[in-house]
């Protein structure tokens, strides 16, 4: 066999034995962090007073530790979900814009500056929301409030603008241009025969991109918004600095509630003792595991299309 | 609404003999959706201009030399003055060990997936965990290097266990660019160079990497401007401190974006000025490094060569 003749060359062995080793390093790494984030956690949910699935409050570093991920997980998933279904319908937008409407000589550029929304570190995007959304969110949300009341999500009697909303509209500004990108891709690849043959029998462009486009690429939109809501769970510093940091399980958004894993881990750390850590990384595994799957879950939808597979790179 | 529509189209058909104009309640819907189109481009485009403006006016005040050449040890919230002389130093720090230690696992690990792998079960589950890899969000890579470096091994906070953290986040980065780049290397060089009898692993020192140089190094840049802002991993790791600590393997340091986001934290408007600039910095560092990354790739692009 020529390979083996290859193997057999001085040198090769080695290099081989290093390439794969990375790859296996890489391996390690994942599973290392699984398990070290139990080891240390155990410790914490042991001195733990109460259940730590369904408690609220986070009292960890008490006498008697009292911490659970209930309202934490609560504020998590609500306002990751929340940003999704903001970001969405406007990242669709965003691709097609760009693969399917702007002029051909101005889309690559275009398709750069919202790229260039990924780049600014999410750190400013948390000062800009302090400094800046959160006053500016105060008239919108009053408005919401006063007219729009009956809706549970929208009551309230207190309305403040370091609210769940604001939280969620800077995550979804966040996670936009992961699925705008994603997107984009994929109606890019949507196959040209199709959108001709549609436009050649009188179509109009919309007409086209619902015909040809849009089921072509549904499933790499899905998984696009997938990641983008793994994206926004994951998130820190920025809604660390926007959320109220409360332990409260409450659906009006507009209200002075709000938290998630994340920003708590950021802000609980400085003062935590050793079972505060033990329980902030007893959280964080929590949230690695939510990510794992719904990550996981992306990827499976993704490879299922085998030309998707470029795209999510 | 949409059988409607398909039935118009169908008798559109039907009826002609010639071209019909198109119906003025499907050209109008066709102009609801492009202007809903332009509007959602408007849409994201203005949270971006918004933030860079808000940074460059709130930040530029205190942009001054001062601010680049000293720290903030003794210096209160309330105090004017202060800088963040020791916050780069620090994320310049972190960020170099940072790729230090990425760069080289993340290229090997290309390498095996493009060169050795082939398409065998470990090169599949490798490639699998290195997408799962890309959404670790990075306050868990932080709480890792916590758990295992600081708690575990019992190290001190440092400059390095930040690097350690960062470098998890940039290794899938690099992995997936560095084997883009390496797929688009043609076969039939790899091939010539084994015609000659040059083993395999000099073909790939000696003809796969450097054609596939510049593409990797922009992958390399573009994964160092995305951990280069990341403040989650940071204060979990590198801790915080005022004052300048120019040995990342030794005590608490500061990040660009750590010195953000402390400052961020603090109520009074000197404060919230010098977090504006850091902003700045930080914005411009990062900007700078994803410029050069897309003027590289430009500069070594196919259709300038041509």
């Amino acid at each position: 066999m020529r390979r083996s003749a290859f193997r057999r060359s001085r040198g090769d062995g080695p290099f081989r034995f290093a390439s794969t080793g990375a790859g296996i390093v890489l391996l390690a790494i994942m599973a290392a962090i699984g398990v070290f984030l139990v080891v240390k956690a155990v410790p914490a949910l042991q001195a733990n007073t109460s259940h730590f699935l369904t408690e609220l409050t986070w009292q960890p570093n008490a006498t008697e530790p009292v911490f659970g991920i209930g309202a934490l997980a609560f504020g998590t998933v609500l306002s990751s979900l929340l940003a999704l279904v903001i970001a969405t319908p406007v990242a669709v937008g965003v691709a097609l814009f760009i693969s399917h409407y702007a002029p051909r000589r101005l889309a690559s550029v275009l398709g750069y500056v919202v790229d260039l929304l990924a780049a600014v570190p999410s750190v400013v995007y948390g000062l800009w929301g302090v400094a800046f959304l959160v006053p500016f969110m105060l008239g919108p949300s009053k408005f919401l409030n006063e007219y729009l009341g009956w809706i549970p999500l929208f009551g309230g009697d207190t309305v403040v603008g370091k609210s769940m909303l604001t939280a969620s509209l800077v995550l979804a500004i966040m996670i936009l241009p992961i699925i705008a990108a994603i997107s984009r891709e994929v109606f890019l690849q949507a196959p040209k025969s199709q959108e001709e043959a549609a436009l050649a029998l009188g179509a109009t462009r919309w007409e086209m991109i619902r015909m040809a486009v849009l089921p072509f690429g549904r499933p790499g939109v899905i998984s696009a918004a997938m990641l983008g809501l793994g994206r926004a769970m994951g998130e820190t510093i920025a809604v660390a600095l926007i959320f109220p940091a409360t332990f409260k399980i409450s659906f009006q958004i507009l209200g002075p509630y709000g938290n998630s894993i994340a920003a708590n881990i950021a802000n609980g750390f400085g003062e935590a003792t050793e079972v505060g850590r033990g329980a902030l990384i007893a959280s964080g595994l929590v949230l690695f595991l939510i990510t794992l799957l719904v990550n996981m879950a992306a990827r499976f939808v993704i490879a299922r299309r085998k030309e998707y597979a470029r795209a999510a790179a | 609404m949409t059988t409607q529509t398909r039935t118009q189209t169908r008798t559109g058909i039907r009826t002609t003999t010639g071209i019909q104009p198109v119906s003025a309640a499907r050209r109008a819907k066709d102009r609801l959706v492009q202007a809903l189109v332009y509007l959602a481009f408007a849409l994201a485009v203005i949270p971006l201009l918004s933030v860079l403006w808000l940074v460059v006016k709130n930040g530029i005040g205190r942009f001054d030399l001062e601010f680049l050449t000293h720290s903030m040890r003794n210096i209160g919230a309330r105090d004017a003055g202060g800088g963040a002389y020791h916050a780069i130093i620090g994320t310049l720090e972190q960020v170099l060990l940072a790729s230090l230690i990425a760069v080289p696992i993340g290229l090997l690990t290309a390498i095996y997936l493009v060169e050795y792998g082939e398409g065998g079960r470990l090169s599949r589950i490798i490639s699998f965990f290195v997408d799962v890899m890309t959404g670790v969000p990075s306050v868990v890579s932080g709480l890792f290097i916590l758990a295992f470096w600081i708690l575990v091994l019992g190290m001190p906070f440092s400059g390095f266990a930040g690097a350690l953290a960062l470098s998890i986040l940039m290794m899938p980065v690099v992995v997936r660019s560095a084997e883009e780049m390496l797929r688009l290397v043609p076969r039939e060089l790899r091939e010539a160079s084994y015609a000659l009898g040059v083993p395999k692993w000099r073909t790939i020192v000696k003809v796969v990497l450097p054609t596939a140089f510049t593409g990797i190094v922009t992958g390399v840049m573009l994964a160092v401007a995305r951990v280069a802002g990341e403040t989650a991993p940071l204060l979990l790791t590198v801790f915080i401190t005022d004052s300048i600590n120019n040995n990342p393997f030794d005590g608490p340091q500061m990040g660009l974006p750590l010195y953000v986001f402390d400052q961020a934290g603090r109520p009074t408007d000197t404060a919230i000025n010098r977090a504006w600039t850091g902003a700045l910095t930080l914005i411009l560092i990062v900007m700078l490094l994803n410029l050069v990354a897309r003027l590289i790739t430009w500069w070594r692009s196919p259709a300038r060569r041509r």
